[in-house]
């Protein structure tokens, strides 16, 4: 399979359409049947503006997706939806791949009940089209033995800070909170894994060579004699079943954090995202996703609908973009001259 | 992990999974009291990564560890109410 870069796209004006863009507030007056009462009301296009309302084959219905960041919805706010879709949808809801709840069979003569019904107990609706979409996370380390990292706190931070900002096209993004990766964050357009950096004192060490046998990556070895471990860095893919498997504390973890990937996507084109950083804190974490965004913005205009990775893959971004990431979070824990993301294949 | 007492109770869970080696080792450790030592066989790899975990999560002392072979462990738990 051929890995060559990509021939940059012939660049067009963004499509944008225009009820979609930041000011619009203009409310169009329809003739629909609100609440029973067979009267004219008015769909407010300005709640509208961020998307998550997907036309349906059926005339006039749509799937209304909602916005549910790291996969979590509150069980109170499950009571109003599961009315809300029982009032306004068809006989079930669908659980998108990306962890929304959608409400399909949406006549868009109900968008404002239905908008204001999940409001009233603080649901949004997501987003579709280009923009920051909803951030995905696992469980994260609260509940997850696996975990290591809070993958769905970032999330929270990010829906908050980021969520429905313009890019040229869509910008997923997904956190694992180890690199069993469910989340599959090699696949987004930017992707955070916990990691930690295990750390072996002899101290207490007995030699019981569970680290050894716990150890899936032939990164511990045990010392024929000693049962004590021999630590091949270079295997390491920083899970710590070390760490949690030593029954005398004897693996710590010297780093912990979250490794930073960016310019992956799914669909026709697949791209693997490349790694980018190391072991960030989690305040490092928003700032790289922020300095990403930002240039994701920049290096995209006039492009036209183009994801994140193929732009990495043009000549000189990949170095434009680690520049624009050291200006955001220092050079120390940045990986030096990362490839641009690889084609995994082409899907005919 | 050098000292090997005399066990009040043993399990052998070498062909448990998750969540059956979970809720037998729970359910071996209940039986016990305070002080008194459970030794159980488990396999290597996950399996004895996963006992391990449990048992410091739960606050249990593992005292010792023995490896049986290339495909077992042999543990023994000193519980900790």
């Amino acid at each position: 399979m051929s890995d060559a870069k990509v021939k940059p796209k012939k660049a067009m004006k963004i499509s944008v359409d225009h009820n979609l863009d930041e000011n619009v507030k203009k409310k169009i007056a329809v003739s629909a049947d609100i609440q029973g009462k067979n009267e004219k009301g008015k769909i407010d296009l300005g709640s509208l503006k961020s998307g998550g309302f997907i036309k349906q084959r059926q005339k006039d219905k749509f799937t209304v997706r909602l916005r549910c960041p790291g996969g979590r919805m509150p069980v109170e706010k499950l009571k109003q939806v599961a009315e809300s879709a029982a009032k306004f949808g068809g006989k079930y809801v669908h659980f998108t791949v990306r962890q929304s709840l959608e409400i399909p069979y949406v006549d868009y003569h109900n968008f404002t009940p239905l908008i204001d019904e999940l409001k009233s107990v603080g649901q949004d609706v997501a987003s579709c089209g280009p923009r920051v979409r909803v951030p995905n996370a696992c469980g994260g380390c609260e509940y997850n033995p696996n975990g290591l990292t809070d993958a769905a706190k970032i999330a929270d931070i990010v829906n908050e800070k980021f969520f429905g900002m313009r890019t040229a096209h869509k910008f997923k993004s997904s956190f694992s909170a180890c690199p069993i990766d469910c989340m599959r964050s090699t696949e987004a357009d930017l992707g955070l894994m916990g990691a930690v950096y295990p750390k072996w004192t002899e101290e207490n060490c007995t030699g019981c060579t569970i680290c050894a046998s716990a150890c899936t990556e032939d990164a511990i070895k045990a010392h024929p004699e000693t049962g004590k471990p021999i630590f091949k860095a270079d295997n390491c893919v920083y899970c710590a079943d070390c760490v949690r498997a030593c029954p005398t504390f004897s693996w710590a973890a010297e780093k912990t954090g979250h490794n930073l990937r960016v310019g992956g996507r799914h669909g026709r084109h697949p791209l693997g995202a490349t790694m980018v950083a190391r072991f960030l804190t989690d305040e490092e974490a928003i700032t790289a996703i922020e300095a990403t965004i930002k240039w994701y913005q920049k290096a995209g205009e006039d492009k036209g609908r183009i994801r994140i990775g193929q732009i990495l893959r043009e000549d000189g971004q990949m170095g434009s973009y680690m520049k624009a990431l050291e200006a955001a979070v220092g050079p120390e824990k940045l990986v030096k001259d990362p490839a641009p993301p690889t084609l995994t294949y082409v899907s005919r | 992990m050098a000292e090997t007492v005399t066990a009040d109770k043993f399990i052998d869970i070498s062909n448990e999974v998750c969540p059956m080696s979970f809720v037998l080792t729970k359910l071996a450790l209940e039986e016990l009291e305070d002080g008194q030592v459970l030794e159980l066989i488990c396999g290597a790899g996950e399996p004895v990564r996963n006992i391990s975990i449990q048992l410091k999560d739960e606050g249990q002392t593992i005292i010792s560890v023995k490896k049986e072979g290339e495909k077992h462990f042999r543990l023994q738990i000193k519980k900790n109410d």
